[in-house]
């Protein structure tokens, strides 16, 4: 049965339609299949689930269909398709083991093909947001349950006996009553002829049958590839021939080019062509910056070519934007009351009333992604065709751009997702891709444009920079009775929309309004901030800053009471319950609330946890100490304990770094862990050096020298993972992003009990030698 | 005419003799396992070995590299088996993987010059490579396991 090659002509499916069909059935008759029939969100009915997601409401939602995802060859072979991009989490081999799982497929008889860009045939397929798992456990189950089913069928019909006296028995069917066997590959025909079952009829596997999901056991797909040089990224599709192009863009963001001068570039050896690459105003969401491409027979001498340009820009509005000043203002505007987003009790007249108020202004700079590939994209585009080869996140969205750009249809434009050397929420943007398409319509040739590292530090969308102030008031018991947090940076939304100047629900709900502490009066304001850059999504986005200044205040309160800093958060965490904060939008990462509540259960366990098992209190050397954080983002629960020693010089080291995470129900435990040891990296790299600053509207960074991160010889000695078993019904909830936000925060928390320093602003740099 | 040998084979390049070496491989000679990361020898993803050295693939001119012999992650073992690459596995080291080739062609190299190295030794070695994901620890452990005999 090979499912895989269904004609893409989708164009017009309804979204969101609820069972579909009859309109599927004329494609699928062009490939001689009929009877087939097609899910698309939300396919979660109750009966099937113990819990909703929020998938469904994702643009295109959910696609339910063996007939898309599975093939089975003659010899036995299962195809799996993987629509999900691979930046390292895992994913593409996560999901398409959760389809062999309930097919009974045997993991070394299957392969997984990557999924072009389709939303219309495959469902979502942005890889952000920590929602792989989450979104797509169940969809996947179902897809591989009603492939064993069909196989069952087949089997059952051939040998003449009611289907309920098969079984499907590691990539085979079984009648034992009768001893009888069929491989997949002899059943993969008369299978294809079945009906796809009704997702409500489908029995899933019971847990305690699995062979792959929960184990960890199996390594990603790409493994022996990564180790021998075999991987394709991005940058090494290679087409007949292709150009080379690099884009000397304008310096400042909004900036235009006035003139440039390509002599000299054309005279380096190898050097084909300079030409004017199309640039947008900004802000334009994703489309590119323009500039000038220099187009060459490999990409050194299209680097030495652009090093040569003469080029002159208008720096335009934002040539003025400069971070020392900028941080300024948005100090200010901290200290003033802005929009009201949850009020609960009276904070201010509780804070005036109060016998003690700490104040804690908590700086986050701008932070570039830098991820180990930096920005590539290979395009050929043909007449009204186009083929794009690239590492993105979005191929969904990226076709979407790529069309809207070239002004074809969708149709027409294919978009071959590549491994992604790392995304981080970069490769969510397709402006690369963009840039490439419109070269290669230009050139009428195959072209590949690579971003240097410097063009990825100094044209990133950036992590918003900033302020997020605390004020918390006390009783003369020292109990936290107000609780004031405003939070002022520049919107993701005014990439989109120029103006924009409050922060949108999403960013809001990322530990702000759903702070979940167990205060009397509460009061969350967003006061405005406007934007002079590309700001865009950073690996856990608005987490980070809001994890640093709620963690770290515990922190202040903890040694401001003279209380243990564990204790201090529970105390604050409160009675185990399901929060309920007075929001107008809590966004909650899109999910349902019913089966994604704020559980301080579910909080103080992870807290509870690390403590045990990082053996908080432990006696420490001196020079040492040990700080702990907690945050829920990504509807999944996370704490931290990092231990620091500083020496006489203030130089920091990382003995040790625990940290425990529920994230529900989980497919792989093996790469859950990788994730969480990458995060405390990111997190202490961000905490240790991460900053982008502006003068004159230009980035001052360029490359790993000036924008540093962690190193292996300063990296924590031993990171230690605990993952928190699920109840048999708990949702999936994110494991990519979550580890981020506790990092910062528990490290400066066991800063100050080693140092007495309380480090408020970020990055660390020389904070500690001073 | 500059003339080099690359994983045992002869290769030459009448091009610009200031060429660093990296584009050499990756856009003359069609061998991309070896990454661009920083262009600048800050991150370590372009390694490979020259002679019985890691070098910098993206400061190295392929004037630099004439007459001598290339080693690439392509060429590091005929199947893969190098006991860097088969510790690099049982350890499941990459995450998005972009820098491990670099890895592990320092990682080879270092063991050329240091079979047994301590901790200590491994984390000043290797600390020349970037792994944005953080592998790290399971950076360290796998070249510990390699140099103890996989
Ligand atoms: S690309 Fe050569 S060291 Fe980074
Ligand atoms: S595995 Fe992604 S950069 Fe190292």
């Amino acid at each position: 049965m090979n499912f895989i090659d269904n004609p893409g002509k989708l164009r017009g499916f309804e979204k969101n339609v609820k069972v579909e069909k009859v309109s599927r059935r004329n494609i699928l008759k062009g490939l001689g299949i009929t009877g087939g029939f097609v899910l698309a969100a939300p396919v979660m009915s109750r009966q099937a689930l113990a819990y909703e997601t929020g998938a469904g409401k994702m643009p295109h939602g959910v696609v339910v269909d063996p007939r898309v995802f599975v093939a089975v060859a003659p010899d036995g072979i299962v195809t799996i398709l993987a629509h999900r991009s691979e930046m390292g989490t895992g994913v593409r081999t996560s999901l398409p083991l959760i389809v062999a799982e309930e097919m009974e497929a045997d993991w070394s008889r299957v392969k997984v093909q990557q999924a072009p860009g389709d939303e219309v045939k495959f469902g979502n397929q942005d890889t952000d947001g920590s929602r792989s798992t989450r979104h797509y456990l169940i969809p996947m189950r179902q897809i591989g349950a009603s492939a064993r089913t069909m196989l069952e069928q087949a089997a059952a019909k051939r040998w003449g006996v009611p289907a309920t006296e098969v079984k499907a028995v590691n990539h085979e069917i079984v009648h034992s009553a009768s001893g009888r066997k069929l491989g997949y590959g002899e059943l993969a025909a008369d299978a294809a002829k079945e009906s796809v079952p009704s997702v409500e009829g489908l029995k899933l596997k019971d847990a305690k049958d699995f062979r792959y999901l929960g184990k960890g056991q199996i390594s990603t797909v790409d493994l022996h590839d990564i180790t021998t040089g075999k991987a394709r990224y991005g940058a090494d599709v290679r087409l007949p021939g292709m150009k080379y192009a690099v884009i000397a863009r304008p310096p400042v963001t909004g900036g235009k080019l006035v003139s440039f001068d390509p002599d000299a570039a054309l005279k380096v050896p190898g050097v084909e062509k300079v030409i004017q690459a199309r640039g947008w105003p900004w802000p334009s969401k994703f489309q590119p910056l323009g500039g000038v491409a220099v187009i060459a027979r490999n990409t050194g001498a299209a680097i030495k070519g652009r090093d040569a340009l003469k080029l002159v820009w208008d720096d335009g509005a934002n040539g003025k934007y400069d971070s020392v000043a900028y941080r300024k203002e948005l100090e200010e505007a901290s200290r003033k009351p802005g929009l009201v987003l949850r009020k609960e009790g009276d904070a201010d007249a509780a804070l005036k009333g109060a016998d003690k108020v700490i104040v804690g202004e908590y700086y986050l700079p701008h932070l570039a992604h830098a991820s180990m590939e930096p920005p590539v994209a290979v395009a050929d585009v043909k007449g009204d065709k186009a083929e794009i080869w690239a590492p993105v996140q979005s191929p969904g969205g990226t076709r979407e751009d790529v069309a809207k750009t070239l002004g074809i249809p969708e149709g027409n434009v294919t978009v071959n997702v590549t491994l992604l050397g790392g995304g981080f929420g970069r490769k969510s943007k397709c402006d690369f891709a963009l840039e490439a398409a419109l070269l290669s319509k230009e050139l009428g040739s195959p072209v590949k444009v690579q971003w240097t590292r410097e063009d990825d530090v100094r044209h990133d969308f950036l992590h918003t920079v900033s302020v997020e102030r605390i004020e918390a008031g006390l009783d003369k018991s020292g109990k936290v009775i107000a609780w004031r947090h405003r939070s002022v940076a520049p919107t993701i939304a005014s990439t989109f929309a120029a103006g924009a100047k409050n922060q949108a629900p999403f960013e809001l709900g990322m530990g702000l309004v759903d702070m979940p502490f167990e205060i009397a009066n509460i009061s969350c304001e967003n006061p405005e901030a406007a934007a002079f850059t590309r700001i865009g999504w950073f690996r856990s986005v608005s987490n980070i800053p809001r994890a640093f200044a709620v963690q770290s205040m515990v922190g202040e309160i903890a040694h401001a009471t003279g209380r243990d800093q564990k204790d201090m958060l529970l105390e604050l965490i409160g009675t185990p319950r399901i929060v309920k904060p007075a929001v107008k939008d809590l966004w909650n990462y899109g999910e349902p609330y019913d089966s994604y509540p704020i559980d301080t259960a579910r909080l103080r366990k992870v807290v509870e946890l690390v403590a045990e098992k990082g053996e908080w209190g432990r006696q420490v050397p001196k020079g040492h100490g040990l700080g702990i954080a907690v945050h829920r983002s990504f509807v999944s629960y996370i704490a931290t304990v990092v231990e620091v020693a500083v020496d006489d010089k203030g130089k920091l080291t990382v003995p040790r770094v625990d940290t425990a995470i529920d994230c529900g129900t989980y497919v792989n435990p093996e790469r859950i862990m990788s994730q969480i040891e990458g995060a405390a990296i990111m997190g202490l790299s961000l905490a240790k050096y991460g900053e982008i600053s502006f003068k004159d509207g230009k980035v001052e960074q360029k490359n790993f020298d000036d924008f540093q991160v962690v190193r292996i010889d300063e990296s924590p000695a031993v990171t230690n993972v605990y993952i928190v078993p699920p109840g048999p019904d708990t949702p999936p909830s994110g494991a990519g992003e979550p580890g981020v936000p506790p990092f910062a925060p528990a490290l400066m928390n066991a800063i100050f009990a080693a140092t007495g320093k309380r480090i408020r602003s970020l990055p660390l740099g020389k904070q500690l030698e001073a | 005419m500059i003339k080099l040998k690359i994983n045992g084979q002869e290769q030459s390049w009448d091009g610009d003799p200031d060429l660093p070496l990296i584009w050499f491989l990756r856009d003359e000679a069609g061998l991309t396992g070896t990454k661009f990361g920083c262009g600048q020898a800050l991150c370590g993803s372009c390694t490979v070995i020259v002679d019985k050295e890691a070098v910098r693939s993206c400061v190295t001119s392929i004037n630099d590299v004439a007459g001598r012999e290339v080693t690439t992650i392509e060429g590091l073992h005929p199947t893969g088996d190098h006991p860097v690459q088969k510790a690099w596995r049982q350890v499941n080291v990459p995450q998005c993987g972009f820098c491990q080739a670099g890895q592990i062609m320092q990682a080879a190299a270092l063991l050329m010059e240091n079979p047994k190295p301590s901790h200590e030794q491994i984390r000043e070695e290797m600390s020349g490579n970037i792994c944005r994901c953080g592998c790290y620890q399971r950076i360290e452990a796998a070249v510990h396991l390699a140099s103890t005999g996989v």
